[in-house]
């Protein structure tokens, strides 16, 4: 299977959206998994580390990513 | 014949200095008169006017210049010219240098190519046969892991990286010799073979993350535990290529099992000490995720081969 180093950029854009859309009132405090649940102790735990991750990724990459993604659209709307 | 003469007028003082000192080689060797202005214009003239003189006059004056556009560093405007851009080539390299510092540390990477010949054949024999090896720790010197070089267990990066271009070559000799060899492979069997290892390293990285592992493990070490199954790949290919399917099965199994040994037990030295915290379940956890970085391994490892050695179904 010849995965492209273009594919593993496109599948880190998908990825990065994905984890960029899950919104924090809507719907991660629904199933529990809002930043109130946090909780601060010795040990954190896998699901504490996990949300924390995605609360980084959505702070980091979230305001590089809508140019990014237009010039992504913009060029396979050319390119095909 | 103007414009020379007005930039020389502006640098009277230096010229007088540096004229005295080596005349070009354009006219015999009576260069300590100074008030030949003639020969000054000369220096500035663009060589092909003067190239059959120069070359006469440049067998001549070689023993004292070493060559032939020595005649451009006498001019001060050159020289500072020449001075300027070195002066600014080092401030590039130097600003490109220090922003790089800050994603890939190059004294890092030094760190891991600090290998001699000893340390790469001891490594090798551990890859293919790490049972009898009994002393997997690493030696620290205040605690930072000291050179490839002197301690056999330390991690480097020369290994993989030669490894990782043996194997595309090998993957193109193996196409070869099945007809299916075009120049593109090559780039392509190259392309992939990277974006595995980076999807690797990536997840080694985030599982140790998300597990909150305190391992003094940093990406570079990662990157070259995940790359030392490439030579378990490259001796399968040749062995596929010696003696079909069965060599390459079994030289296949063969490395599958010294790797999952091999990463097993180093990074239960790197991974697991570092629970100092008192909370067992952290070393469980470990286990699990140490465990699942090495059953991985041959997975990759057949994963990367199979489609060279055998035909793909259309």
């Amino acid at each position: 299977m010849a995965i492209s180093l273009y594919s593993l950029i496109e599948a880190a854009i998908l990825c990065l959206n994905a984890v960029c859309v899950l919104h924090e009132q809507r719907f991660l405090a629904k199933i529990g998994w809002g930043m109130d649940q946090r909780g601060f102790g010795e040990d954190p735990g896998v699901k504490t580390q996990i949300l924390n991750l995605i609360r980084s990724i959505r702070t980091v990459v979230r305001f590089p990513l809508i140019p990014i993604n237009i010039a992504v659209i913009a060029f396979k709307l050319i390119l095909g | 014949m103007d414009v020379p003469s007005g930039f020389r007028q502006s640098s009277g003082k230096k010229k007088k200095a540096s004229k005295s000192q080596n005349r070009p080689q354009l006219f015999e060797d009576t260069s300590v008169n100074p008030s030949s202005g003639f020969q000054q214009t000369d220096a500035y003239y663009p060589p092909q006017h003067h190239d059959p003189m120069a070359m006469q006059g440049g067998g001549y004056g070689m023993p004292q210049n070493q060559f032939p556009g020595q005649q451009y560093m006498n001019d001060p405007m050159a020289n500072m010219a020449v001075q300027y851009g070195t002066s600014l080539a080092g401030q590039g390299k130097e600003m490109m240098n220090k922003n790089l510092e800050k994603y890939v540390s190059a004294s890092k990477i030094k760190y891991y190519f600090a290998v001699d010949t000893a340390y790469v054949g001891k490594k090798l024999a551990l890859l293919t046969f790490p049972f009898t090896h009994s002393d997997w720790s690493i030696r620290y010197n205040e605690d930072e892991p000291i050179a490839p070089r002197y301690d056999h267990n330390a991690p480097d990066l020369y290994i993989p990286v030669m490894a990782f271009v043996t194997y595309i070559l090998t993957a193109g000799f193996v196409l070869g010799t099945q007809d299916r060899f075009t120049p593109e492979q090559l780039g392509i069997q190259a392309s992939s073979a990277l974006v595995w290892i980076i999807i690797e390293v990536l997840a080694m990285t985030l599982s140790l993350y998300v597990m909150n592992m305190n391992t003094e493990l940093k990406y570079l070490d990662t990157l070259a535990y995940c790359g030392y199954k490439y030579v378990g790949m490259i001796m399968s290919l040749l062995a596929g290529l010696l003696l079909k399917n069965n060599g390459y099965y079994s030289v296949l199994l063969w490395y599958s099992l010294c790797i999952v040994f091999f990463l097993i037990r180093t990074l239960r030295v790197k991974i697991l000490p570092h629970q100092h915290d008192g909370f067992t379940s952290g070393s469980k956890r470990s286990l699990y995720l140490i465990l699942t970085i090495s059953v991985v391994q041959p997975l990759m490892m057949w994963w990367l081969t199979s489609h060279i050695m055998f035909q793909t179904k259309k």
